[in-house]
């Protein structure tokens, strides 16, 4: 493919470049032109969330995003979501400690949705830690121990130890 | 010190890799790979006339393209039959690409490759197919009419009628003191799992090998199917499950149309080849669940007892009987829950319909059976006026009655035994749990303020752990730590957890020191598949058989070490030591390497197991007659018949008297899934199985058209719960433990979506005072109901 556009982009704060058609979906670059397969892709319309990614620390859906739509941007992905050592991230490590996963497929949405939530409303209530999450599908968990997760997260992030 | 981890909540060890996105799921793998993507049939019933694909030829980066004329040999015929039964008189199964004909939208006709998905899909919307559009056959009615027939050789479209029965249903509802007659019907649902299918094809042209990833719950059996389909020797054909974004049934159908096709494209073309489902496909081209139609006759007495049971319910198998007719036989034995029903009749037909093919999602056929049941027993509360749990428990099997036979075969070919349960000690849990003696009270108050609240109830019981079986590999490194390989396949069931709690526990190491794999036919060959709640009673009684003998292998040769009585040997943390003396002792790691007589030393630890360095007779062989190097076994268990899990759930709702919208307040459940090994996991698995049973109730359905079209084909329609749908849940457990198995074990994957239809019927119907017969219900059905019982047209 000759044809394409040059997008320059900051990826899990590291710079990437790439030379992509114009209708490369951004799930697509992020998942096979960069290698980063956490970013998951469940109904390739909007719909599940499993797809979120943080671009200037706001959660969409890069199912419906072009690559050459987010040139210049910043966008965190699941990967981006852990601590700089690789160890788990404090959302993470609530969905761990509260078994908010099961095959773990719509996981990394839920992640990045719940890292800006959180960023935004640090002390969540249970019903609003469920509102925060009504995006996103799972079609495991029964969303229980995700609620749960938010809590949790919420709590990690403040430094509490449960 | 090591502790005892059966039985405890344990985090599970595959979460940190999945929660820092290095899952290694299908589209994760061969990212050079050729993409494939299908032109499938827009019709529902259509004559392929003719085939053009001069369009697509000159799109960039086109690498192929395949109809049913360039396939040959087993390739050529229909897919396997995968489970035969005598009544199922007229199976049919689709062809890899269709032949001549469609019998369903989504059927796959051509099968494009190029060099990634967008230029396949470029290539597939050039391709011009000429149908001969035909009247589709779309619904049970429609199917019963038979007036159309879906497969012109399949007289009334009826794939299988069966019968089953035990005592003499019709005399006993004869000359029982009340008789009652009721129609139900469950609409279409689905797995609907967030990944799709797929598959990813590699061909190793120069060792004529094969491997296959796969989206798949039966790794053997793809590879058992792609060698008889392809033609090569099971040996050289290689199947993986990576990681599985969940299955729940859907992902047991084997081998799919894209699996046998893709293997065989990166055969042809020596390259590898990867096809990724899409959502839509998904929707009209994998496979369905749960629409039935049932006719109850019931006969009991003043007391609500049971005499007579006669079932007839027709069952809607779609285009296609891969699966057999698996389905409708568990609906038909599993109807009957924790009761007895005095003499029982069921009969039912499964019927062809122009719509995606019914295999089992999960429950299997199970939701649509306990709906029926729980009707009936709130039918006969409700006709004598009696307590729902009350009719329940009277016609409950009582544990003095264990193991109770039915009289029916299961779907495994066994006869129906309950092998162990306590249903009246579930019922007095439930019933605290949710408070079912002071409702009455709640409901009265409630009404008083203008609000409509109901309670409902349902009893389920759950046959497990079929065979035929499963096998379990144990292997102790050198380094000490432990390897453990079982053939069926993970879609987040935590086995890497969950199996390393069984092997951990009886070998006496830490949990962290062993490694689960599953669904990999390079590690384990024999193996069924991940289906009917059985994983941890057959791998688990399997790798814990395997891992028994592997710790009587360490205890003889540390015995012979520390010069002991291996009976008097425990291994504590990984260390064998003489009971009571921890100095005397030896780590498995060194256990590990005396195992394994040596003629070479790699470092110190190995040089021990050398033979100038080990003492030994010099009249004996190193290895023993009968015994072999390395601490490693292999294990099998096959149990002589399924064994018998069961729950009751309770649910209030609250129905708004203007919108009829349908709120959840409360739902508890009580379940037994006998001796709980991470109790933690089965707590989730009933978690998402009661939200499935929620979406069953009152979101999920397929909406097709007269025309076989599937109206919801997209996560935008098809109402999949979100966490505002879904309640809390609250639980309580009981422990029964099976008698069939040495670990006690039942299964537990699907038990919370059983009564999932059953127990929200009765809650609605509780609260609106009229009975609910159809599932799922929404609001304008509600509302539609509402209408009519003003009307005075139903009851």
């Amino acid at each position: 493919m000759t044809e394409g556009h040059q997008v320059a982009l900051t990826v899990n704060g590291i710079p990437r470049a790439a030379h992509v058609p114009a209708r490369r979906l951004l799930s697509d670059f992020l998942r096979h032109d960069l290698g980063l397969t956490g970013t998951h892709v469940g109904c390739e319309h909007g719909v599940c969330g499993a797809c979120t990614v943080l671009v200037d620390g706001r959660p969409v859906r890069s199912c419906l995003l072009f690559a050459v739509s987010v040139d210049g941007a910043s966008v965190t992905t699941v990967e981006g979501c852990c601590e700089p050592d690789g160890s788990l991230g404090p959302v993470q490590q609530a969905f761990w400690d509260c078994h908010g996963l099961q095959c773990g497929f719509c996981t990394p949405g839920f992640v990045t949705t719940i890292t800006a939530y959180l960023d935004e409303n640090p002390e969540p209530t249970e019903d609003e830690a469920r509102e925060a999450i009504a995006g996103n599908l799972c079609r495991c968990t029964g969303y229980q121990n995700i609620v749960a997760s938010v809590l949790r997260a919420a709590d990690l992030r403040r430094g509490v130890r449960a | 010190m090591s502790t005892r981890t059966m039985g405890e909540p344990v985090a599970r060890r595959e979460d940190p890799r999945l929660l820092s996105g290095q899952g290694r799921f299908l589209d994760d793998l061969g990212h050079g790979a050729l993409a494939v993507a299908f032109v499938r049939s827009p019709h529902a019933h259509a004559k392929v006339v003719d085939i053009d694909v001069t369009g697509a030829l000159d799109v960039d980066g086109l690498v192929a393209i395949y109809t049913y004329d360039d396939l040959a040999g087993p390739l050529a015929e229909p897919l396997p039959l995968l489970i035969p039964h005598p009544t199922l008189t007229h199976s049919r199964t689709p062809y890899a690409l269709a032949r001549d004909e469609v019998n369903h939208v989504g059927e796959a006709v051509v099968m494009v490759v190029a060099a990634d998905r967008y230029l396949a899909e470029d290539a597939c919307d050039r391709i011009r197919v000429d149908y001969d559009v035909l009247p589709p056959v779309v619904g049970i009615e429609a199917a019963r009419a038979a007036s159309r027939l879906v497969h012109d050789d399949v007289p009334g479209n009826i794939a299988a009628t069966m019968v089953q029965e035990n005592g003499d249903a019709a005399a006993a509802i004869g000359v029982a003191p009340h008789v009652l007659e009721l129609d139900f019907a469950i609409e279409r649902s689905a797995s609907t799992p967030l990944e799709g299918r797929g598959v990813y094809a590699r061909w190793d042209a120069a060792d004529a090998s094969l491997r296959v990833y796969s989206s798949t719950q039966a790794s053997t059996g793809v590879r058992a199917a792609l060698a008889a389909k392809l033609g090569l020797p099971p040996n050289r054909v290689e199947v993986v499950a990576p990681d599985v974004g969940g299955g729940f049934g859907v992902k047991i159908v084997h081998p799919w149309p894209e699996e046998v096709l893709v293997s065989w494209a990166a055969i042809t073309l020596d390259r590898e080849v990867k096809w990724v489902e899409d959502r839509r496909e998904h929707f009209i081209a994998s496979a369905h669940e749960r629409g039935q139609a049932h006719r109850v006759r019931v006969g009991f007495d003043d007391d609500g007892r049971l005499h007579g049971l006669e079932v007839t319910f027709w069952h809607d198998n779609g285009a296609y009987t891969p699966y057999g007719i698996v389905v409708p036989i568990v609906t038909a034995t599993q109807l009957l829950g924790p009761y007895k029903p005095g003499g029982y009749r069921v009969e039912f037909q499964s019927l062809y319909t122009n719509t995606v093919q019914v295999t089992p999602y999960r429950g299997a056929g199970r939701p649509q059976g306990c709906f029926v049941m729980e009707r009936v027993m709130d039918a006969i509360a409700a006709e004598m006026g009696l307590d729902r749990a009350d009719v329940r428990e009277r016609n409950f099997i009582r544990p003095d009655e264990m193991p109770y036979d039915h009289g029916l075969i299961f779907q495994d070919g066994r006869p129906l035994i309950y092998d162990s349960g306590d249903y009246p000690a579930g019922l007095q849990k439930l019933k605290k749990l949710v408070g079912w003696d002071e409702f009455d009270s709640y409901r009265a108050q409630a009404r008083a303020e203008g609000r409509r609240v109901g309670i409902g109830i349902a009893c389920y019981v759950e046959g497990t752990g079929v065979g035929p079986y499963e096998g379990g590999w144990v292997k102790i490194e050198t380094d000490g730590s432990v390897l453990v390989a079982t053939g069926l396949t993970t879609q987040g069931q935590g086995h890497q957890t969950a199996f390393a709690q069984v092997a951990a526990d009886i070998l006496g190491v830490p949990l962290e020191r062993v490694t689960v794999i599953t669904g990999d036919t390079r590690r384990f060959g024999y193996a069924v598949g991940t289906f009917a709640s059985r994983a941890m009673v057959m791998s688990g009684n399997a790798i814990a058989a395997a891992a028994r003998t592997v710790r009587e292998k360490a205890l003889r040769i540390a015995g012979e070490s520390l010069e002991a009585d291996p009976r008097d040997l425990e291994i504590v943390g990984g260390v064998v030591q003489v009971r009571g003396v921890p100095t005397a002792s030896i780590p498995l790691s060194t256990v590990a390497v005396l195992s394994n007589p040596l003629r070479y030393a790699f470092d110190a630890e190995s040089a021990r197991a050398t033979q100038f360095a080990m003492p030994a007779d010099p009249d004996k062989p190193p290895v023993a007659d009968g015994d072999s190097p390395g601490l490693e076994a292999t294990g099998f268990y096959s149990p002589p018949r399924a064994t018998f899990a069961n729950g009751m759930h309770a649910a209030v709702v609250e129905t708004d008297p203007e919108t009829a919208e349908i709120r959840i307040l409360r739902y508890c459940v009580v379940h037994d899934c006998g001796t709980l090994v991470n109790p933690r996991i089965v707590e989730g698995q009933v978690h998402g199985g009661v939200a499935q049973g929620v979406g069953g109730a009152l979101y999920e359905r397929m909406a097709y058209d007269s025309d076989g079209q599937l109206l919801n084909a997209s996560f935008m329609d098809f109402l999949m719960p979100y966490s505002t749908e879904v309640p809390t849940i609250e639980t309580d457990h009981l422990e029964t433990p099976s008698p069939l198995n040495p670990l006690g074990i039942k299964g537990a994957g699907e038990a919370g979506v059983i009564p999932g239809m059953a127990v929200l019927a009765s809650a609605i119907s509780d609260a609106e005072g009229f009975t609910v017969t159809r599932m799922p219900i929404s609001p304008s059905e509600l509302f539609r109901l509402r209408r009519s019982h003003e009307e005075g047209t139903i009851g």
